[in-house]
């Protein structure tokens, strides 16, 4: 049971982090339209140079806000030198420009920092764990990004439901198009958009760099579990996605945690580890394929005119 | 400033073949096939740099002879390493083949050049298939057999005393020989087996169920980035004191040590080779090494180096002849006569090496920075499970 409860927070903190990582995502496919394969890639800048910034300055907190605007000022750059060009063409074309951006980022990020993965560890006061009920003992790093995640998750909230801005990204995720007509500066909506987007991106992958190995194409598995969460969460809604990645973070843990066991209960132990470890890697494909087969357009769509 | 240094190594070596091929024949072409990019680019980076060390030494030449390197990137992918081959053996003529790290791309390449009648030298990649009733004449690897990595862990598991042991790795054909390997060898008990997912990022379920089976220990085979993920969590889950990890050392080479610093302490691994062996091969490699490319060297740039010397120990035998004289450079090959950073080496009936293998631990390094410090030999010449089904004398 401890064990049970154990993994379900473990499912929650994943959760939370893939909220962090496809929020910009779900932003700017819902509300701009644009597909943008890039994302990891931005994703991959922000723990790039707070793993760097870090580094060199002695403090985690400087390190987080260099990652996150790095991840910015690389994000406005790219709506303002690529994707701008792209609104109004074939999804598929913005595929292809954003998958270059993928390989161009990880072969400039290789020239700049090297192959080798950098250094970052989460600082001293963040780093160990704490029990917090007996027997759950919890890495406090862990803690400290479902806090993140949520305060995040609260101020996007807010943004959206109760301030200008807010209702103008609303409005311009149900008819891009009127609100152009009704005299609001579309294209600096979008790049201030993108460029936020970017920095929920930067900052998903500063918060990871502790987690996880900084390395050219770190964001690229990220991605793909971040579209899945999108997908499943509907295209452009806050809401899908802080639910979808609930959904897959947990989904995903529980499998790997507990498949293999549950298999072995009735298979013999060599082929309940192959197939459970399998079926449990397919687990979050499998509840997406569920999800389009009950709701073609995802659990929360925020329906847009100009699909 | 790195690019320099290698754009400069390039332009000398460059300088080197021309020049001296005005006057000689043509230079034995050989064709590296490794991996330069995805996460575990840095593999492939430090086979080909090990290897065109030992040629930067020579000036251009191995052996004596003058050589000519092609090195081409196979992205971890088993077709492009067959366009490769393609490519190195029909249109250029190569006349030997290395440079693999993947064993699922030397299943691919392997074959294609035994099969054009070029010689195939592994420097890293050495899978089962290879190594037993299909071993061939002209196939050599360099580095080890891929299950002695893991079955090297094992011995020194069993050695440190651990009755039991939690045991994790990718599910793939390498994780699961790793598995078999290591449980070859340690005489403990099981207290759980793992599978994850390959280049899986987040690990905090396989760590609750680690810290809920209670293991004395845990072996892992997890190489590059997922060993840096796995490390840092299993750090910040603070099990890394309470159950330590013995792992192979592809698992904990210097890059890895390098991305995590301090948390490596006390992790333990068996290798065949260690920067701080005391032979003078190595000396001289250790530090051409750092001053040619400014880093330290893993175990990877190491079998890379041996086996450009290997190829130039044969070539030196046989005036630089190669598919000329097939017999003569095969049987040079195999005598293996040359000074091997690991110190002592020579090829088991299978062209597979046998190895000694040492137990390491990470400890502070004079600079202060952690690295794998040689402890003591656990196996004094290890041969694999498959030599005895090779038909090779």
């Amino acid at each position: 049971m401890v064990l049970f409860i154990e993994q379900l927070l473990n499912g929650v903190q994943l959760g939370i982090f893939l909220f962090l990582v496809s929020a910009g995502l779900t932003l700017i496919f819902g509300i701009m339209g644009i597909i943008n394969l890039a994302h990891g890639s931005l994703f991959m800048v922000g723990a790039f140079v707070a793993a760097t910034a870090t580094t060199a300055s002695g403090s985690f907190v400087v390190g987080l806000i260099a990652g996150v605007a790095a991840a910015g000022v690389t994000g406005l750059a790219m709506e303002y030198f690529i994707l701008r060009h792209l609104y109004h063409r074939d999804h598929l074309d913005q595929v292809l420009a954003t998958f270059g951006i993928i390989l161009f980022a990880n072969e400039m990020v290789t020239i700049i920092w090297g192959r080798t993965p950098l250094f970052f560890n989460a600082p001293d006061i963040l780093n160990g764990s704490i029990e917090l009920v007996p027997g759950i003992i919890y890495p406090v790093y862990r803690l400290f990004i479902i806090a993140v995640g949520i305060a995040v998750a609260a101020l996007l909230y807010g943004v959206i439901t109760r301030t200008r801005v807010g209702m103008l990204v609303r409005a311009g995720a149900t008819d891009r198009e009127m609100v152009g007509a009704l005299g609001v500066n579309i294209s600096v909506l979008f790049m201030a958009l993108f460029g936020f987007g970017a920095m929920l991106a930067g900052l998903a992958g500063a918060m990871a760099g502790p987690l996880i190995s900084v390395e050219a194409g770190m964001g690229e598995s990220q991605l793909i579990l971040s579209f899945v969460v999108v997908v499943i969460g509907g295209m452009g809604s806050l809401r899908g996605a802080f639910i979808g990645a609930m959904l897959v973070g947990i989904v995903d843990t529980m499998g790997r945690a507990f498949i293999p066991d549950l298999l072995k209960l009735f298979l013999p132990i060599a082929e309940a580890d192959g197939l459970g470890a399998g079926l449990s890697s397919m687990s979050i494909y499998m509840l997406m394929a569920l999800v389009l087969v009950i709701k073609p357009s995802g659990l929360f769509p925020a329906s847009s005119g100009s699909h | 400033m790195k690019r320099v240094t290698k754009l400069a190594l390039a332009g000398s070596l460059l300088a080197g073949l021309t020049a001296s091929g005005a006057v000689q024949a043509e230079p034995v072409k050989i064709g590296m096939i490794t991996t330069l990019s995805t996460g575990a680019g840095y593999l492939g980076e430090d086979v080909r740099d090990g290897f065109l060390l030992a040629v930067k030494e020579e000036g251009g030449k191995l052996g004596g002879v003058e050589v000519e390197i092609m090195v081409e990137d196979d992205g971890r992918k088993p077709g492009i390493g067959k366009q490769l081959a393609d490519r190195f053996l029909k249109q250029e003529k190569a006349e030997i083949i290395t440079g693999v790290i993947f064993s699922n791309v030397s299943p691919v390449v392997a074959p294609l050049t035994l099969k054009a009648g070029a010689f195939y030298i592994s420097p890293n990649s050495a899978p089962s298939t290879f190594a037993g009733a299909k071993c061939h004449e002209d196939y050599f690897a360099v580095a080890w057999q891929n299950d002695s990595l893991h079955e090297s862990a094992g011995i020194y598991a069993t050695d440190l005393g651990y009755k039991n042991a939690y045991i994790l790795a990718p599910n793939y054909q390498a994780g699961k020989d790793s598995l078999a390997g290591f449980k070859r060898y340690f005489k403990g008990d099981i207290a759980g087996e793992l599978y994850t997912k390959l280049g899986q990022t987040d690990y905090a379920a396989e760590i609750a169920k680690i810290r809920a089976a209670k293991p004395e220990m845990v072996f892992h085979f997890l190489p590059g980035g997922m060993g840096i993920n796995f490390l840092k969590q299993y750090s910040q889950a603070g099990l890394i004191k309470e159950i330590p990890l013995v792992v192979s050392s592809v698992s904990m080479d210097s890059r890895i040590l390098k991305a995590v610093g301090d948390i490596a302490l006390g992790v333990r691994s068996s290798s065949h080779w260690t920067g701080d062996m005391d032979n003078a091969a190595n000396k001289k490699f250790m530090a051409g090494f750092v001053e040619t490319y400014g880093r330290t060297p893993t175990v990877f740039a190491s079998q890379g180096y041996d086996t450009a010397k290997l190829i130039a120990s044969a070539l030196k035998a046989t005036g630089g002849k190669v598919l000329a004289d097939k017999d003569g450079f095969r049987a040079a090959l195999k005598a293996a006569n040359f000074d091997s950073v690991r110190g002592e080496f020579k090829f088991n009936t299978n062209n597979h090496p046998i190895n000694q293998w040492f137990g390491r631990i990470v400890a502070k390094g004079p600079d202060g920075k952690p690295m794998n410090k040689t402890v003591k030999m656990v196996s004094n010449g290890l041969a694999d499970a498959y030599a005895s089904a090779c038909p090779l004398k």
